[in-house]
């Protein structure tokens, strides 16, 4: 044991001096497994989807898949239907996130102080979130919107208003609610780790020089929460930009409710079968969103700045 | 500290309607979680009428749903195939995310952010632009219908999210006592697991359940890809809505057994999953 004690000093200084030579796989190598395991399961279909969309491959009615060039782009861009997904997933995605981080950000706020039974509220309102999609779905759907059974409507109707039938009627407003309802929890989470990572120190100090609770909230608590809000901002549009669930069990993907993953869905394995041009759409729709990524990811570059 | 200061004069009041208002928030959120206890202890001709809490609850409606009928996927069925692909594609997610991880949080070499970009890019990529080569890839490899495709899938959709947290909670782990094991021989996997996973334990067992929840809850693939077998609880949710008379209690008592196992992990690990997200970008 000595031995190697006494060797420490000059190993950590050949340490210093070695790391072009036996170290770099040391540090390469555990990376690679779940690298390897990655590109193959994300760029190959990728790759495949290009050349798919190159070729006129239908397979109802059978067709042989004959090369086409950009034919199935060129049908593509003057399809109304692909535009109106695309509308749709913009609105449906700006809207959730929108809400759900604005929502999110005041709860966690509001649960960011002491009061009985603060663990409890916290659990109750998290839940939502763990919900599967399908599950949340059904349960607008059938039992909150339901024009006839749904509790929405027995109170509009206490109220003194029609029962509206919300999913039929306004279904993209009835699945952006959905939507706001499960993320914002993973919202208010996120900021409630933002709130608690206040320095207490320097809070205390505007305390002491007379600073009022909102001026406090204006001048040290918005600044501070900038990047919390970035990174609610980035995560809730990963996922929110790919919903199909909800949709899949409340519209069906009914008039305005169909957004790109639904629209493509169709037009391939959902009972279009055009492999070739479902391919070109989704070569489309993955550039558009390769975009907003490219956007989301240079916030998220900023928030890492100072990290490494 | 702050809350004695506030204590003296109207904070009392403030801070009690602001209590009020929280309960109340709480309240409105998990309400429609209630309503579908309430309903999954209704009987149906009652779950589907004008709203009441005038009713006789039972647990008949549960007994009915957990009951295999003929030709029918059956609820021990589909928790089987769930707990099997949630597991085995969380145990595997770890296996490949904890080196990668420590990798990315031990030697933070300026472009190895590429690397870490690289990961959270491919949660960009629209599920659904590769579910048709993926679908006809699982075809000619004969995987349609299996557990295994879909522990390929979930593992592939964990992945990037676990060696983002799973970094995050490694670079608390102190520098000094990873450095004295490499300097010891110690292997890689010996730092691993002498070091690294005990310091980290925590934050790996909230990072798995996170995957164990997103695994578990996920339909899309699962429906496209095991129409026919090695269907999973959400498919099994589904399959209680009928076109012939009414559904709604026994798909409230379905929906219910379907979501206990996670949200209780969740429950158990919100606190942890949280931090691991928050600091993964912040630190």
């Amino acid at each position: 044991m000595s031995e190697t004690d006494l060797a420490a000093p000059a190993a950590a200084a050949n340490d210093g001096a070695l790391p072009s030579h036996a170290t770099p796989w040391r540090r390469r190598l555990p990376l690679l497994p779940a690298l390897i395991f990655t590109i193959l399961l994300t760029q190959v279909p990728f790759v495949m989807s290009i050349y798919y969309s190159l070729t006129n491959w239908k397979v109802v009615p059978p067709t042989p898949r004959e090369f086409i060039g950009f034919d199935n782009y060129v049908e593509l861009t003057s399809s109304s239907p692909f535009l109106d997904a695309a509308w749709v997933s913009v609105k449906m995605t700006v809207l959730s996130v929108f809400f759900s981080v604005i929502l999110g950000t005041l709860i966690a706020i509001l649960l960011d102080r002491k009061f009985f039974g603060q663990g409890i509220v916290r659990t109750l309102i998290i839940t939502p979130f763990l919900l599967m999609p399908v599950v949340a779905g059904l349960i607008w759907k059938n039992q909150m919107f339901h024009g006839l059974f749904g509790v929405v409507n027995w109170l509009l109707d206490w109220v003194g208003i029609d029962s509206v039938e919300f999913v039929s009627k306004h279904p993209l407003a009835s699945i952006v609610t959905v939507l706001v309802w499960q993320w914002t929890p993973f919202m208010m989470l996120i900021m409630l780790a933002g709130l608690q990572s206040q320095p207490s120190d320097v809070l205390e100090a505007a305390r002491v020089d007379g600073t009022t609770s909102f001026g406090i909230f204006r001048q040290l608590t918005l600044p501070h929460l900038r990047r919390y809000i970035e990174l609610a901002t980035l995560l809730g549009t990963i996922y929110l930009i790919q919903v199909f669930d909800q949709i899949f069990v409340m519209t069906g993907g009914g008039p305005g409710s169909t957004n790109l993953p639904f629209f493509v869905y169709r037009r391939s394995i959902g009972g279009g079968w055009q492999f070739g041009l479902a391919s070109a759409y989704s070569i489309v729709v993955v550039i558009a969103t390769l975009l907003v990524a490219n956007f989301a990811l240079r916030v998220l570059s900023n928030l890492l700045e100072d990290d490494v | 500290m702050s809350a004695n200061e506030r204590a003296v004069g109207e904070g009392v009041w403030t801070d009690r309607i602001l209590g009020l208002v929280a309960w109340l928030v709480g309240f409105i959120y998990f309400f429609p979680i209630l309503w579908l206890i309430i309903n999954s202890t209704k009987d149906e001709v009652t779950a589907n009428a004008t709203p009441t809490l005038d009713y006789s609850p039972s647990l008949d409606r549960y007994r009915e749903v957990t009951e295999t009928s003929v030709g029918l996927l059956g609820a021990g069925e589909a928790f089987t195939n769930s707990a099997i692909t949630s597991v085995v594609s969380t145990l595997i997610v770890l296996l490949l995310a904890i080196p990668a991880a420590y990798a990315l949080a031990i030697y933070p070499v300026k472009k190895w952010r590429d690397a870490l970009f690289f990961f959270i890019s491919t949660k960009f990529l629209p599920l659904v632009a590769s579910i048709l080569p993926l679908w006809i890839l699982a075809r000619q490899f004969d995987l349609l219908n299996t557990r295994l495709v879909l522990i390929i899938l979930y593992t592939a959709m964990n992945l990037p999210l676990a060696v983002w947290m799973l970094r995050s909670f490694f670079q608390e782990v102190p520098r000094e006592l990873v450095e004295a094991a490499e300097i010891d021989g110690t292997s890689l996997i010996g730092v691993l697991r002498s070091v690294v996973i005990p310091i980290a334990a925590p934050g790996i067992a909230a990072t798995g359940l996170l995957c164990l929840i997103f695994a578990w809850n996920e339909y899309f693939f699962a429906v496209q890809l095991n129409a026919a077998d090695a269907q999973t609880v959400p498919i099994w949710v589904t399959t209680n809505i009928s076109t012939r008379g009414n559904f709604i209690a026994k798909l409230s008592a379905a929906s219910v057994l379907a979501s206990i196992p996670v949200v209780i992990a969740g429950w158990v690990a919100q606190k942890r999953m949280i931090r691991g997200l928050a600091m993964g970008a912040i630190k």
